[in-house]
């Protein structure tokens, strides 16, 4: 069957068997390999994508089924070539990555959190990776990634000369931040936000 | 980890879907397919055609109807746990949903699904039992609706017409008095399939005695059951009468065996959850102002 899909905004086609799901298409026809292929039938979370912002697993879903979605998928994430967004640096800083097998996944499930909640608690953090499965990084960094992320957005956003909005919000350690380490943040999101600096 | 080949068509309604459903006996409806897609991946289910019903139009959305709360066959899981009038009109539901899979499935996953699915360990199918909602289905002869105790035959087995589909829900809402509910479940990771789930709602009176009950569990047989404790009814409720009820009620309770869970387990932590379910909606229903 022909299939036509929206994908990291661009509109693509393939001709795929009915049987094929979205997880292969991305990776077979696409060669957007970043979706990674680990169970293969809804356990692990490593094929995690967005569908119209929201995490769901391309292992359990047909490509027939995902036309007229708009599909997100970690290669979509970066804002420009050889850029990483603030939670992908993010993971870098904390070390929330080993192997990295589950680390797409676990980026667009917190993308989705923070998308749409900019002061996650920690049980919110832990509630929105709880699909994903990490079986070497172990979760303490992974959180701590997300934490930091979030809190680099925040800070990003503030207006300048205001103070810091949400320091020792639920699940953060202010003392854990010493005012250069807040500067930096400051500097690398807006940097990431602006695509470079000018 | 592949699905065997198979056909698969969108029809544009419900008439439609109904129409390829009883012409082919092999057919087979898939909405959010978070039951069915790995069933198909380890090739325990091998249909020849898969009727996508997702977008069907009118089979979404939930609205309050008198007395009861409606929810569409294809309304995603995550709606439904989103959704202000579950939240005040169906609070078993929602404080179920919150242990429905992952949020990546139940941002696909649908409401009925899970009831046609028919998991013994899924919470849907539980609260469905427990509150006795109604389930309705359409197939070419028309529309029927069943209780759940009609509806549910087995694990992954319902008695959904041969080329026929559910379409909705209808869920009673309990009018009126103060009502609280509980909710516990045992796995093995948070979220994954129950071995004991448990699911109680309470209305108390205005002199905080038991004015209505309703106790369910899932997980322990080959599929959801309602217990019968409208023993608690006219008593405060304390420990032992509670103990005394939910013993009386889980005494016949069918449980299976497996790898995980023996029988015996499943009926000692059925009778431990049921009583803590119990004694949380009675507690919540106390606590909430007379109105
Ligand atoms: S590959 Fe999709 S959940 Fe494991
Ligand atoms: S980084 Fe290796 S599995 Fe998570």
């Amino acid at each position: 069957m022909k299939v036509a899909l929206r994908i990291n905004g661009t509109l693509r086609e393939a001709e795929v068997e009915p049987r094929k799901t979205l997880l292969d298409t991305l990776r077979e026809n696409f060669h957007l390999t970043g979706a990674h292929a680990g169970c293969e039938h809804g356990v692990c979370g490593a094929c995690t994508v967005l569908v119209d912002g929201a995490p769901m697993r391309s292992c359990l879903m047909f490509a027939v089924q995902a036309d007229g979605y708009e599909i997100t998928t970690i290669e979509g994430l970066a804002p420009a070539p050889g850029e990483l967004s603030v939670l992908q640096d993010a993971f870098c800083e904390t070390h929330g990555l080993q192997c990295g097998f589950c680390t797409p996944g676990m980026i667009l499930s917190s993308h989705a959190l923070l998308e749409r909640e900019g002061s996650p608690s920690r049980q919110e953090i832990v509630e929105a990776i709880s699909g994903n499965i990490c079986r070497c990084t172990g979760y303490g960094q992974i959180i701590e990634a997300v934490e930091f992320a979030a809190e680099r957005l925040r800070k990003a956003n503030a207006p300048r000369g205001s103070a810091l909005p949400h320091v020792g919000a639920p699940g953060t350690e202010p003392s854990a931040q010493d005012d250069a380490a807040i500067e930096h943040g400051i500097l690398e999101a807006a940097t990431a936000h602006d695509g470079g600096p000018k | 980890m592949k699905p065997a080949p198979f056909d698969y068509v969108r029809p544009q309604n419900l008439a439609e879907a109904c129409a390829i459903l009883s012409a082919n006996e092999d057919a087979r409806v898939i909405a959010g397919g978070q039951t069915l897609v790995p069933m198909l991946a380890m090739r325990l289910a091998r249909p020849a055609v898969l009727v996508d019903v997702l977008r069907l139009p009118g089979l979404s959305g939930i609205r309050v109807e008198e007395g009861a709360l409606v929810i569409g066959a294809t309304t995603r899981q995550v709606e439904a746990e989103r959704s202000p009038d579950v939240v005040r009109h169906l609070p078993l539901l929602a404080a179920a949903l919150p242990w429905v899979g992952h949020p990546p499935t139940r941002n696909r996953g649908t409401v009925g699904g899970s009831l046609a699915n028919a998991d013994p360990s899924a919470e849907i199918p539980l609260v469905a039992v427990t509150l006795d909602a109604e389930i309705v289905t359409e197939d070419e002869g028309g529309m029927l609706a069943m209780s759940p105790d009609d509806f549910f035959i087995g694990p992954m087995l319902t008695a959904v017409p041969m080329g026929g589909l559910v379409t909705q829900v209808r869920f009673p809402i309990w009018q009126g008095g103060r009502i609280g509910v509980g909710f516990h479940e045992v796995s093995a990771r948070r979220s994954d399939f129950a071995f004991v789930s448990a699911a109680a709602q309470v209305e108390v009176g205005a002199d905080g005695a038991c004015t209505r009950v309703a106790l369910g569990i899932g997980g322990v047989g080959d599929r959801p059951v309602r217990l019968d404790v409208g023993s608690l009814i006219g008593m405060r409720i304390d420990e032992t009468v509670l103990e005394e009820a939910v013993e009386a009620a889980a005494g016949g309770l069918d449980a299976t065996s497996d790898l995980h869970a023996s029988a015996e387990y499943r009926r000692r932590v059925a009778r431990l959850l049921g009583a803590r379910a119990l004694a949380d909606a009675y507690a919540e229903a106390l606590a909430k102002e007379h109105g």
